[in-house]
């Protein structure tokens, strides 16, 4: 039951994640326009997958949000500053006058709290697996042991580096897709190149890391035939997509991406499973009582059957007539 | 400031803020479904312009309180951690109801906004009023997560832990249906009187340019919508309250205490209309008294007893000047919006049609006055409830100084939070102004032809 929820829950996890960097990536670019065009009628719709992750962790799996809330406090904090930022710059510059200067004021604070956003997401999750956060650690006496050294430690920088990357990476290859003239599709895909070729150095960077800073992903990660399977499907998409984007065959290489980024995630959940906050928490000890997590499964269900088609309409709509 | 002090504020700036946007999220498109329904209806442009202004009011409101939401989701964890690990499994089915809820809103805005001239008319009707249901029903969701903190239920303690979680029982605690009610009907009386104050103080301008006919005609139509939820939601409000108070006697008789500043338990309590409580002297002074008002209304028995505050351990108090001053300023607020309500509703029911026109100048004065009332009168209930509460976060299970995050100097996260939402507060209604009250003059103008013609995607 509990194992269900879980691969519910990271499928959420993934789709927000999916959806989040289409929003999060693409700042730096001077098309803005193309940008906003392309997140405008779906960024509250990927906003909200952020939401309900929260409340289902919370829901199916209170101690380990509680735990995670504490000891993660200062990075969370700073990251829903930067959601928050993100979300109504965003809504302001478009709803704002057309003056150059404004929309450049909102421009640049969507910009710089969608930068920070996915590395402090990337440091949180790399935290996780470095396996510091602890009921123990709590007690200890430093507030820099318990509340800072946790996050602000190479590994979790580097995963942090590492997810800003992978954001910047997909939404380049979709904006090649969602580009109109070939000039901005060039733009779009040297930019996507490079973000790959970054994300690759990085990654190596990382697991390197991981050895000593976060043992329990590594041995998972290196260990078992499902692992090893994971960690080559991974290199294979993204060679794939790389090749793809040389070759211009950009719908292949959103698949690829797309693919790519998916098996990152798994190949993650997968490194730390049964683990949802090692070395204590446990998807088993951390888990809600089974009337809670029935109706929680029994919710998302529903709920799924609700928003599935409605999501469906919305971008059949738009994909109708797109203007 | 100690840190739980600085704690609460934080929650208090944050539930503070969302809450008037949620209210917001709740009311205003039920407004532009019901104006794009007249307009299908008459073909009257005023009232297609009018869904098309409110439709983009909601899309700046709904964008901040999705964000001032997701703020909320965070800080339950950051900031009361204790509470989290031992309610959520209790009450965690609410609010991801409540996620499921607010995604479909989310969608349907979408469509809504976006799909004016790409889907057919029914439709797009439609998908206005699922934005108007789902909304409702989140805020639904959420209110019953709080009262779930005020009537505790769905679970058994044994040794300090919850066990036998029945997460469907805690959803049904007593107090869900009362504070449901009140505060939905809450959402749509002072967002629709607040709109509705904008329009009559338009339309009964005197300075400048008289309006245009359409101009006045668009502005009527205004009066019209906002009034048809407005005054029915304000005239009800003070019976829903009724329900609220009288499960507050029964349930937790020290808020209620608070709420009137009795601090002696007497038979035949009278009603307090203010009133200054002086909490060491343990009386309250220069307050109105209406004899054995109180024990009527809150038992709905002249002679009933009413348990004072005296009767409780003194820690167990919560804040009595906060509590009996919102309550007191509730309660005003409130009255003035179900007079004036009563008043517009005896003028339409005179007229036989929901018209106002420039000429009802003291009706349209007193309109602006009570315009600001419904939020302010939210602010003031929603202190009563969650002040009342203390000294406990889960009453009688929990005390707040026991759920809040041992993170020290919570007072940095609380200005930076404070800053922010000062901040948004002041763009949004900079933004809110230029997009729909001040361009509303250049109605028939060109530049409403266009905003016609391209919908709020121009």
């Amino acid at each position: 039951m509990s194992l269900n929820i879980y691969a519910l829950s990271a499928g959420a996890d993934f789709g927000g994640g999916v959806w989040d960097l289409l929003a999060s990536g693409p700042r730096r670019e001077r098309q803005r326009e193309l940008i906003a065009k392309a997140i405008a009628p779906i960024w509250e719709a990927n906003h909200v997958w952020l939401i309900l992750v929260i409340v289902l962790l919370f829901t199916a799996f209170p101690s380990a949000f509680a735990l995670l809330m504490t000891q993660l406090h200062i990075p969370m904090t700073l990251m829903l500053i930067g959601i928050v930022l993100r979300g109504s710059a965003f809504t302001f510059r478009s709803y704002d006058s057309r003056r150059d200067s404004v929309q450049r004021r909102w421009g640049r604070v969507f910009a710089i709290a969608s930068t920070a956003t996915p590395v402090l997401l990337g440091c949180i999750v790399g935290a996780i697996a470095t396996g510091s956060i602890s009921t123990a650690a709590v007690t200890s006496a430093s507030f820099v042991d318990v509340y800072v050294r946790s996050w602000l430690e190479p590994f979790p920088i580097g995963v942090g580096l590492l997810a800003f990357l992978l954001f910047a990476f997909l939404a380049a290859v979709y904006l090649t897709l969602e580009a109109r003239d070939d000039a901005m599709r060039e733009d779009f895909r040297t930019r996507a190149l490079a973000a790959g070729a970054a994300v690759a150095v990085v990654a190596s960077i990382d697991l390197a890391l991981a050895r000593s800073s976060a043992p329990l992903v590594w041995s998972a990660l290196t260990e078992g035939t499902l692992a090893t399977a994971l960690r080559i499907g991974a290199v294979l998409a993204s060679l794939g997509a790389m090749a793809a984007l040389w070759r211009r065959s950009f719908r292949q290489a959103r698949i690829a991406a797309i693919l790519e980024v998916s098996l990152i995630v798994w190949g993650w959940a997968l490194g730390q499973f049964p683990y949802l906050v090692p070395p204590e928490i446990t998807v088993e000890n951390a888990a809600a009582p089974t009337a809670t997590l029935r109706l929680v499964v029994i919710a998302l269900v529903v709920g799924l059957a609700v928003l599935l088609p409605s999501l469906r309409y919305l971008f059949k709509v738009f994909k109708a007539n797109p203007g | 400031m100690t840190n739980l002090l600085a704690a609460r504020a934080q929650m208090a700036v944050s539930l503070a803020f969302h809450i008037i946007f949620a209210e917001v999220g709740i009311a205003l498109p039920l407004m532009m479904t019901i104006a794009e329904w007249r307009w299908l209806r008459t073909g009257d442009g005023a009232y297609l312009d009018l869904a098309k202004r409110w439709a983009k009011g909601t899309a700046i409101l709904f964008a901040v309180g999705a964000v001032s939401g997701t703020v909320l989701s965070f800080e339950l964890g950051l900031l009361w951690p204790g509470f989290m690990r031992y309610a959520g499994a209790i009450i965690g089915m609410p609010f991801s109801l409540e996620g499921f809820a607010f995604f479909t809103e989310a969608i349907f805005l979408g469509v809504y906004l976006y799909g004016w001239d790409r889907i057919p008319a029914r439709a797009h009707l439609a998908s206005g009023a699922l934005v108007a249901v789902s909304g409702a029903l989140s805020g639904i969701f959420v209110v019953i997560a709080n009262a779930w903190m005020n009537a505790p239920a769905g679970f058994r303690l044994v040794g300090g832990q919850p066990v036998d979680v029945n997460p469907l029982a805690a959803m049904a605690n007593p107090a869900a249906l009362s504070q449901t009610i009140h505060m939905t009907i809450a959402a749509y009386a002072s967002t629709a009187l607040a709109v509705a104050g904008i329009h009559a103080y338009v339309l009964r301008r005197r300075r400048g340019a008289p309006l245009t006919e359409e101009l006045a005609r668009f502005h009527r139509a205004a009066l019209a919508v906002s009034l048809s939820i407005g005054i029915p939601a304000a005239i009800v409000q003070p019976i829903s309250g009724d329900l609220s108070a009288r499960f507050v006697a029964e349930r937790q008789p020290v808020k209620l205490a608070a709420m009137e500043a009795q601090f002696q338990s007497v038979r035949g309590a009278p009603l307090r209309i203010g009133g200054w409580p002086n909490v060491a002297k343990e009386e309250t002074r220069y307050s109105i008294e209406i004899p054995r008002g109180l024990s009527f209304l809150a038992f709905h028995d002249p002679n009933a007893l009413v348990n004072g505050l005296m009767a409780f351990p003194r820690e167990e108090w919560p804040p009595v000047r906060v509590v009996h001053a919102s309550f007191e300023l509730m309660l005003a607020l409130g009255s003035a919006m179900a007079i004036v309500s009563l008043w517009a509703g005896w003028v339409a029911i005179r007229r036989r049609r929901l018209r106002y026109e420039a000429a009802d100048r003291w009706l349209l004065a007193a309109l602006v006055v009570t315009g600001p009332f419904g939020f302010l009168a939210t602010e003031a209930g929603w202190l009563v409830t969650e002040v009342g509460r203390q000294p406990w976060i889960v009453y009688g299970v929990m005390k707040t100084k026991d759920a809040v995050t041992p993170m020290p100097g919570l007072i940095v996260p609380f200005s930076l939070v404070t800053l922010l939402y000062c901040g948004l507060g002041v763009v949004v209604i900079w933004l809110l102004w230029r997009q729909i009250v001040s361009t509303s003059g250049e109605f028939g103008g060109q530049r409403s032809k266009e905003f016609i013609g391209t919908g709020v995607s121009e």
